[in-house]
C-alpha cells in the first residue's frame, strides 16, 4: 500500500508490526520446537513438574530407545511403499487426464470435467462405508493396494494440470502432429518437458497427502504389521502408559520427510496452495 | 495398434491405403482424449461415484454386515431427527466451524498483509507461519495433546507461572473443544496466509497509486481497493475452510477421541463410530448422505450469494 504518513511514524509502525509478527511466529514455531525439546529430554525430567523451556539435556538415545520399543521402521517402510506407488500412479494419471481436458475438444468434455470437479466435493467420510465394502470385496483389506487405488485418481491434481497445460501453445502440438508424431509421443516428448514445474508440484503434494493420510488407512489397514507411520503414531498416543519422550521422538521421525520437503521445496508447496486460490 | 496402418501390404492402391489410414487416424485421434482420461474415469467410478450411489442405497437399509441388508425406507433418516447424539455432534461441528473459519481467514489476511510489506526477515517469518501446513493431523494432534496435557503440559506450567490454573484442557468438556479450536487455527492460519499473499501480490500497485492521488487513507485503500479485489479469494477460502471444518476427523480422533463424553464428537466421527464401532452401516450411511447434502447446500448458497453480489461490484 502507498502511504502518506511521515517517515518517522512509518518506521515506528513498521517496527511495531515486525515485533507483533515475530512474536506470533515464535508462538507458531513453539509446538515444533517443544516436540524436539521433549524428544531429547532426560526421561525422568518429563514428569518433574518444573518448566524449563530450554533443553535440559541431549539424550539422543531416546530415539534409539523408542525405535527399539516399536516397529517404527516397518511402519515407515509401509508408508514409503504406499506414498511412492501413489506418487507414480497418481501423477501419471493426473497428467494424462489434465492434458486431455486442456488440449482436446471432444464430446462430453465439459460434463466429464464437472464430474471430476464434483469429486472434489465428496468428502471421503461420506463414502467411507461403501468404500470399505468395495475394497473388502476386492480382497484388498490389509493390502497396500487397498489404500493406493481408492485415492489414485485425485481431482485436485487433474484440475491443477489442466490449468497449467491450457497455456501450452497449440501450435507446438500441431507442428509435432504435422511431423507425424503419434499422440503419445507428443504427450511424452513435447508436453511433459514443458510441464516440469507442475510435475514437481504434483509429486510433492501427492507424496505429502499419502504420507499424512489417516482415515482410509485406519479403516483398511487393521493389521498392525500393515500400519503406516500415522497409524503407528495414533497407536502410541492411545496407549495407557504414555511415554512422552518416545512419542515425541517418533512424532519427530514421522515428520522428517515432510520437514525435508518443507526446507527444499517450499516454493512448490506455496505454488500449489496459492494455485488453489488464484485459478 | 499404432503401427497397423503402416504395415498395410504395399500392393494395395495408394488411394485405398490413404483413405483407410486416414479414417483410422481420424477416429484414433478422436479416441485419444477418451483414452487419456479413461484410467481416471474408471478409478473415480469405482472408488467415488459408485460408493456414493452405494451409500445412498445402504442408507435406506438396516445392515450390520453380518446378515443381508434389510430395507427400512426412510427409517434411518427419521431416526436422525430424534437422535440427541446426532444433534449434539452437528452442533459441535457448527460451533467448531463458526469458531475456526472466520478466525483463520481474518488472521490469515492480517498476516498476509503484514508479510506483504518490506520487513526484515519476512521470508523466515512467512516460513514459520506456513510450516504447520506440512505437519500431519496425527502428529499435530499428538503434539497438541502433549502441550495441553493437564498435569505435565507446558501450557499449564506456563500458566502456573502467572498464577492461573491448572486448566483441565483435554479432560473437561468445557475446555476440550477450545483446545481443539486453537490447534486447528495453528494448522489453518498459514494456509490462508499463503493463499491471501498470492492474491495480494497479483494486485497491481497502480490501483493504490490512483487511490492515493484521490486522497484515500490507508483504511480507505483497504476498504475500497484491497478488500473488493480479494473477494474471489475470500470466497474460495471460505468454502475450502468450511468443507475442511465439516470433515475434520483425524485431528480430533487422535487428540480427544471425541471426548470427554460427547463434547468434541463431530458429525464425521459419529459416522465413523456408527459404522465401525456399532456396525450400523445403514445409519452411518444416512448420516453420510446428510453431511454430503449439507456441504453441497452450503457451497451452492455461497455460490449464489457470491454471484449476486458480484453483479453489483
Amino acid at each position: 500500500m502507498v502511504t502518506t504518513t511521515s517517515p518517522a511514524r512509518q518506521r515506528l509502525e513498521t517496527w511495531g508490526l515486525w515485533l507483533l509478527l515475530a512474536a506470533g511466529a515464535v508462538v507458531m514455531f513453539f509446538p515444533i520446537y517443544w516436540m524436539f525439546a521433549t524428544a531429547v529430554r532426560p526421561r525422568d525430567q518429563i514428569f518433574s513438574g518444573a518448566v524449563n523451556l530450554l533443553p535440559t539435556g541431549w539424550v539422543w538415545s531416546n530415539f534409539t530407545d523408542a525405535l527399539g520399543r516399536m516397529p517404527f521402521l516397518d511402519w515407515t517402510w509401509n508408508s514409503i511403499v504406499i506414498s511412492v506407488a501413489a506418487v507414480v500412479i497418481t501423477v501419471s494419471l493426473n497428467l494424462l487426464c489434465g492434458y486431455a481436458f486442456a488440449k482436446f475438444r471432444f464430446a462430453g468434455r465439459d460434463i466429464l470435467f464437472i464430474g471430476v470437479l464434483s469429486a472434489l466435493m465428496i468428502p471421503i467420510q461420506v463414502i467411507i462405508v461403501p468404500l470399505f465394502l468395495v475394497v473388502a470385496d476386492m480382497g484388498l483389506l490389509n493390502n497396500y493396494w487397498g489404500v493406493i487405488l481408492p485415492r489414485a485418481a485425485e481431482a485436485f491434481g487433474i484440475f491443477m494440470v489442466r490449468q497449467f497445460m491450457v497455456s501450452i501453445p497449440d501450435e507446438l502440438l500441431e507442428a509435432a502432429r504435422l511431423d507425424g508424431a503419434s499422440e503419445l509421443t507428443i504427450f511424452l516428448k513435447v508436453v511433459l518437458p514443458l510441464s516440469k514445474p507442475i510435475i514437481a508440484v504434483l509429486i510433492i503434494f501427492t507424496f505429502m497427502w499419502r504420507w499424512n493420510d489417516f482415515v482410509l488407512p485406519l479403516v483398511i489397514l487393521t493389521d498392525q504389521e500393515m500400519y503406516t507411520v500415522q497409524l503407528g503414531l495414533n497407536l502410541l498416543k492411545g496407549q495407557y502408559n504414555t511415554e512422552w519422550t518416545d512419542i515425541m521422538a517418533i512424532a519427530l521421525l514421522s515428520l522428517a520427510p515432510m520437514l525435508v520437503i518443507f526446507v527444499f521445496f517450499q516454493r512448490q508447496l506455496i505454488q500449489g496452495i496459492a494455485g488453489t486460490g488464484l485459478k | 495398434m499404432a503401427d497397423l496402418s503402416m504395415t498395410y501390404p504395399k500392393e494395395r492402391s495408394e488411394t485405398t491405403t490413404s483413405r483407410v489410414s486416414g479414417w483410422w487416424r481420424s477416429s484414433r485421434s478422436r479416441l485419444t482424449p477418451y483414452l487419456f482420461i479413461a484410467p481416471n474415469l474408471l478409478l473415480f467410478s469405482v472408488f467415488v461415484f459408485f460408493p456414493l450411489l452405494y451409500a445412498a442405497y445402504i442408507s435406506v437399509h438396516q445392515w450390520s454386515l453380518i446378515d443381508a441388508p434389510e430395507f427400512v425406507g426412510a427409517q434411518n433418516y427419521t431416526r436422525l431427527l430424534t437422535d440427541g447424539q446426532f444433534w449434539q455432534s452437528l452442533t459441535n461441528t457448527v460451533i467448531y466451524s463458526a469458531a475456526t473459519v472466520p478466525t483463520s481467514l481474518i488472521l490469515g489476511l492480517f498476516l498476509a498483509m503484514g508479510l506483504n510489506r518490506k520487513l526484515a526477515t519476512r521470508t523466515l517469518l512467512r516460513s514459520l507461519y506456513f510450516l504447520p501446513v506440512v505437519v500431519s493431523s496425527v502428529a499435530t494432534a499428538v503434539i497438541a495433546a502433549w502441550l495441553f496435557n493437564d498435569n505435565y503440559g507446558v501450557i499449564n506450567a506456563l500458566l502456573k507461572q502467572v498464577g492461573i490454573g491448572p486448566v483441565s484442557w483435554l479432560s473437561s468438556p468445557r475446555w476440550a473443544l477450545p483446545s481443539i479450536i486453537l490447534t486447528t487455527l495453528w494448522v489453518r492460519i498459514g494456509f490462508c496466509m499463503v493463499v491471501y499473499l498470492a492474491a495480494l501480490q497479483s494486485i497491481s500497485p497502480s490501483y493504490y497509486e490512483a487511490a492515493v492521488i484521490d486522497g484515500a487513507t490507508r483504511p480507505q485503500q483497504f476498504r475500497f481497493v484491497t478488500w473488493p479485489l480479494l473477494r474471489p479469494t475470500t470466497f474460495l477460502l471460505l468454502i475450502l475452510n468450511v468443507i475442511y471444518s465439516f470433515q475434520v476427523f483425524d485431528l480430533i480422533f487422535v487428540m480427544t477421541g471425541g471426548g470427554p463424553g460427547f463434547s468434541t464428537t463431530m458429525i464425521v466421527q459419529y459416522i465413523y463410530q456408527a459404522a465401525f464401532a456399532s456396525s450400523e452401516m445403514g445409519y452411518a450411511s444416512a448420516m453420510g448422505m446428510v453431511l454430503f447434502m449439507l456441504i453441497l447446500l452450503f457451497t451452492l448458497i455461497q455460490w449464489r450469494i457470491n454471484r449476486r453480489t458480484e453483479q453489483f461490484v
